[in-house]
């Protein structure tokens, strides 16, 4: 009976906490509001059975608990019983997948008019590389990469001159711009992830992976690493900032290009040379 | 004439024609096949209960170590919980050392608890008993398998003294960083980390050979495959299991050993660190990840399926009523066990792998849902209209109910690729797989242990302070986990030392405080389980043969508890499936599976 009870308290207990727990996602900020779309309705589904199930369990611990004069059923097998909840199953776990693959196929499809964006990732901090006016990024590889060229950029490239270099952790994007962020590490695996965007993927030194998505709100998220990457992995953070198209090109005003950046250094060089 | 089975036909034949009742068919008894097993006979203390090769007394052996380890490792979870719930309270844990908590924490309970306690310990002590046999059929390979683990165990207890300290890579040691000198440990512990797992590795394979070739090969006249207990089937199927996905973790091991100490590319791409390149070129991070998904997806079945056999056993027994479902049962075993090779990917679908796997991957992975419901459903159905004796063993039976439901269905969550990218790496993870491989399978654990601890030592485990671990493990643990997913929902990543300057993580502080209590409070609660177990071995109520009147042969032996050579002088002959409860046609309330059908004319039992 006791026991029973306490089972059935529990479950209930469950759901009380589930609609009333102050603790949910945070509101979303991109295009990928269908991804929280498909988490509910996995939610109702697997939600439901979850809580049949208990509660017929402690149905049972009550209805059936142990009498001297009980004599338990005997019935090793019905065949129909487990067919229908076999297929019953199986319905349910498709009504579950097919929505997802089909947000998974858009996830990975990446729109035509996405501005194509770098980021790379180093223990323990980001760096950004947008495209300059001709839209493309440069070649880059790990062995160019010294203090006058931090992000390995090909100088014989024609397309890495106007690259812009954002040496800061916070990156600006434009509201209900699509981006494809292409995602580079030098050292060690991270992950690039900002819980607003609901998107995330690993960062690999070797590699470029990539995702794409919409900003659609305005205001100031945060970046966190998402894959275990060594000692300051939980100080490894940075901020998005989503601006208004006016506000982004003042920010984009200020960043510097690499073209500009080795005439500074070597104008500096120069000058040192002099002395 | 010494085949007893001829004798039971004419008995049959006898009890047919005078009573004229019901009475099942008798089956063919196969004559016996091989000529009795040469026992190797122990005499003196050292090769009686040391250097030991019965496979009781290294079951034993394998469980006491893998719990000692086990303990450490949950010594470990307070460290992080402590930080996590107070960080300015506890200051004196810094980064590299929570890193190093966690990591050992996950390895420790994955690897040297959970599974050497599920196939060392159970494997060994159950099988021979189980099936009929007199031992495994390599004893001496067993002994060796024991002190395999031991070392594989050292090795790892002594990287907390190295240089450096333990590794710090996490459970799942993910190069490049785990060989690099960004993570704590680098230096000595990664080294030592991996030369433990493939001693661990070698240790496996000689007892998980025996327990295969055991039950295959030494299985008693009558005990058909389809006559197995499910705890046999669960731990048979997870040693095919590891025996097929530990030489994926060995390779592995071997290449990041070699990456690491001299210096091959096998994982190691171009990298740029501390201002300088490496020497390392072209080698690929996701191989690893591939080949350690390869075997740690199988790794969570090698936990389960036993968790899974032992648990519909001892429902069974503890409601009085056969297992609903039995082939069903069987069957969903093995297809789960077979699927399990092909969806280890779901753990990489934030990975940078080719994100079209991601399609199959789902897939196969939400299928595997099918089987797996199957059994809860045959679980609860086995209840039903049962006699339910709440014994301690049933208590955690249906906690273990309660609470693989609940991870079983957070995993529909993270196998469904769209929802694992918002949700993957947060704690919603942390939360799904402790509850359905760490709460749930050890919630059997424990019960297995309140279950057979009278068949082992003779005595009953004190039931007040049984009670009591019952409901503080279970309630607790639930307290535990079941918030801890909405942190994730939250995005609180995992593996972070520190997070509460976000401001929408700060909401929370609250909510891991109580879960560093709760944590305090059910890992106290394990060390009144190891006193109950210390003390009932000598204190304890004397158990009666077969107290919980349960069929299977363990409990038949002639001695009790069971001697070396378990079985006497003649080994029993089976003569139907262990779960004849509460037959229809008999006064009898349970047969046992040596009980031949002409001994019980009137039951109307099922043939199995």
């Amino acid at each position: 009976m006791f026991v029973a009870i306490i089972f059935a308290l529990i479950i209930v207990a469950s759901i009380i906490f589930h609609f009333w727990s102050p603790w949910w996602w945070t509101p979303v900020a991109s295009n990928w509001g269908n991804i929280d779309d498909t988490i509910i309705l996995t939610f109702w589904v697997t939600g439901a059975v979850f809580v049949a199930v208990c509660l017929f369990m402690a149905y049972c611990v009550w209805a059936y608990r142990y009498r001297p004069d009980r004599k338990a059923e005997y019935k090793p097998e019905d065949k129909k019983l487990e067919f229908r909840l076999t297929w019953l199953t199986a319905l349910g776990v498709v009504a579950l997948l097919a929505p997802g693959l089909v947000v998974w196929n858009k996830y990975i499809t990446v729109p035509e008019n996405a501005l194509k964006i770098e980021v790379v990732a180093y223990q323990w901090g980001w760096n950004y590389r947008l495209p300059g006016d001709d839209g493309v990024l440069g070649k880059t590889s790990v062995g160019l990469i010294n203090d006058d060229n931090p992000f390995g950029l090909d100088i014989n490239d024609p397309n890495s001159k106007d690259d812009i270099l954002v040496m800061d952790a916070d990156l600006h994007l434009e509201i209900n711009q699509p981006v494809k962020v292409e995602l580079r590490s030098l050292d060690v695996l991270h992950n690039f992830y900002v819980p607003q965007f609901r998107a995330k993927m690993d960062t690999l030194p070797g590699i470029i992976t990539y995702y794409w998505f919409t900003p659609e709100k305005k205001g100031e998220y945060e970046i966190l690493c998402a894959e275990y990457c060594g000692t300051g992995h939980y100080a490894m953070r940075g901020f998005v900032q989503v601006d208004e198209k006016k506000d982004y090109s003042d920010w984009l005003a200020k960043q510097i290009s690499f073209e500009k950046m080795l005439a500074k250094k070597e104008l500096k060089n120069l000058l040192i040379a002099e002395k | 004439m010494t085949d007893e089975y001829t004798d039971n036909k004419l008995e049959t034949k006898a009890a047919d024609s005078s009573s004229g009742s019901y009475t099942p068919p008798a089956e063919a008894i196969p004559a016996k096949e091989n000529p009795e097993q040469e026992l190797y006979h122990a005499k003196s203390f050292w090769t009686k209960w040391v250097f030991c090769q019965d496979a009781k007394v290294i079951g034993i052996q394998y469980a006491l170590t893998a719990t000692a380890i086990g303990f450490i490792g949950l010594i470990l979870s307070w460290g992080m919980r402590l930080q996590l719930g107070f960080p300015e309270t506890f200051s004196f844990l810094g980064p590299a050392t929570y890193y190093q908590s966690v990591t050992m924490h996950g390895m420790i309970m994955v690897i040297y608890l959970l599974t050497a306690l599920f196939l060392g310990g159970f494997g060994n002590y159950l099988i021979p008993l189980m099936v009929g046999a007199r031992d495994m059929v390599f004893p001496y390979v067993n002994m060796v398998s024991y002190w395999m683990f031991l070392v594989a165990v050292l090795v790892l207890l002594a990287s907390f003294f190295v240089p450096g300290g333990p590794t710090g890579a996490g459970w799942t040691l993910y190069p490049p960083q785990a060989i690099l000198p960004g993570t704590p440990g680098s230096e000595m512990g990664i080294v030592l980390m991996l030369v433990s797992l493939s001693l661990f590795v070698i240790g496996f394979t000689m007892g998980g050979l025996n327990y295969v070739i055991t039950i295959l090969q030494s299985r008693t006249r009558g005990m058909t495959l389809m006559r197995m207990p499910l705890t046999i089937w669960g731990i048979f199927t997870a040693t095919v299991l590891a025996l097929l996905a530990f030489p994926a973790l060995f390779v592995a091991c071997i290449m990041m050993t070699l990456d690491n100490l001299l210096g091959t590319s096998f994982f190691m791409p171009e990298i740029f660190t501390m201002g300088e390149k490496l020497d390392y070129a072209g080698g690929s991070p996701i191989l690893f990840q591939h080949l350690f998904w390869f075997f740690g997806h199988p790794e969570v079945y090698i936990v389960a399926l036993p968790a899974f056999g032992i648990v519909s056993d001892l429902i069974s027994v503890h409601a009085r009523k056969n297992v609903f479902g039995y082939r069903m049962m069987v069957w969903a075993i093995v297809i789960i066990g077979a699927l399990s090779f092909i969806v280890w990917a779901h753990h990489m679908y934030v990975s940078g792998m080719n994100p079209w796997f991601g399609f199959f991957f789902a897939t196969t992975t939400l299928i595997i849902a099918v089987p797996t419901a199957i059994k809860v459903y045959n679980w609860v159905l086995t209840l039903w209209r049962g006699n339910i004796h709440l014994t301690i063993p049933m208590l955690f039976s249906l906690g273990f109910i309660v609470t693989f439901v609940n991870g079983g269905i957070t995993g529909l969550f993270l196998g469904n690729v769209i929802i694992d990218v918002p949700l993957s790496d947060t704690y919603f993870v942390v939360a799904h797989f402790h509850m359905v491989m760490g709460i749930a399978p050890l919630m059997v654990v424990f019960g297995a242990i309140y279950h057979w601890y009278p068949l082992i030592t003779g005595r009953h485990l004190n039931q007040t302070l049984g009670k009591i671990h019952f409901w503080v493990t279970f309630v607790g643990a639930y307290a535990i986990y079941f918030p801890m997913h909405y942190l994730g929902f939250i995005g609180v990543p995992r593996r972070y030392f520190e997070m509460y300057d976000s401001p929408y993580m700060t909401s929370g502080v609250g909510l891991n405080q109580f879960i560093t209590v709760a944590a305090l409070i059910v890992g106290f609660t394990q060390f009144i389980f190891l006193y109950n177990i210390f003390t009932s071995w000598y204190k304890g109520e004397k158990s009666e043969k077969n107290p919980w009147k349960a069929n299977s042969l363990e409990w038949h032996t002639p001695d009790y508890p069971p001697t070396h050579g378990n079985f006497g002088k003649e080994l029993p002959v089976v003569y139907r499936w262990p779960y004849d409860f509460s037959v229809p046609g008999t006064d009898k309330e349970y047969i046992p599976q040596h009980v031949a059908p002409s001994e019980v004319p009137t039951a109307k039992a099922e043939q199995t």
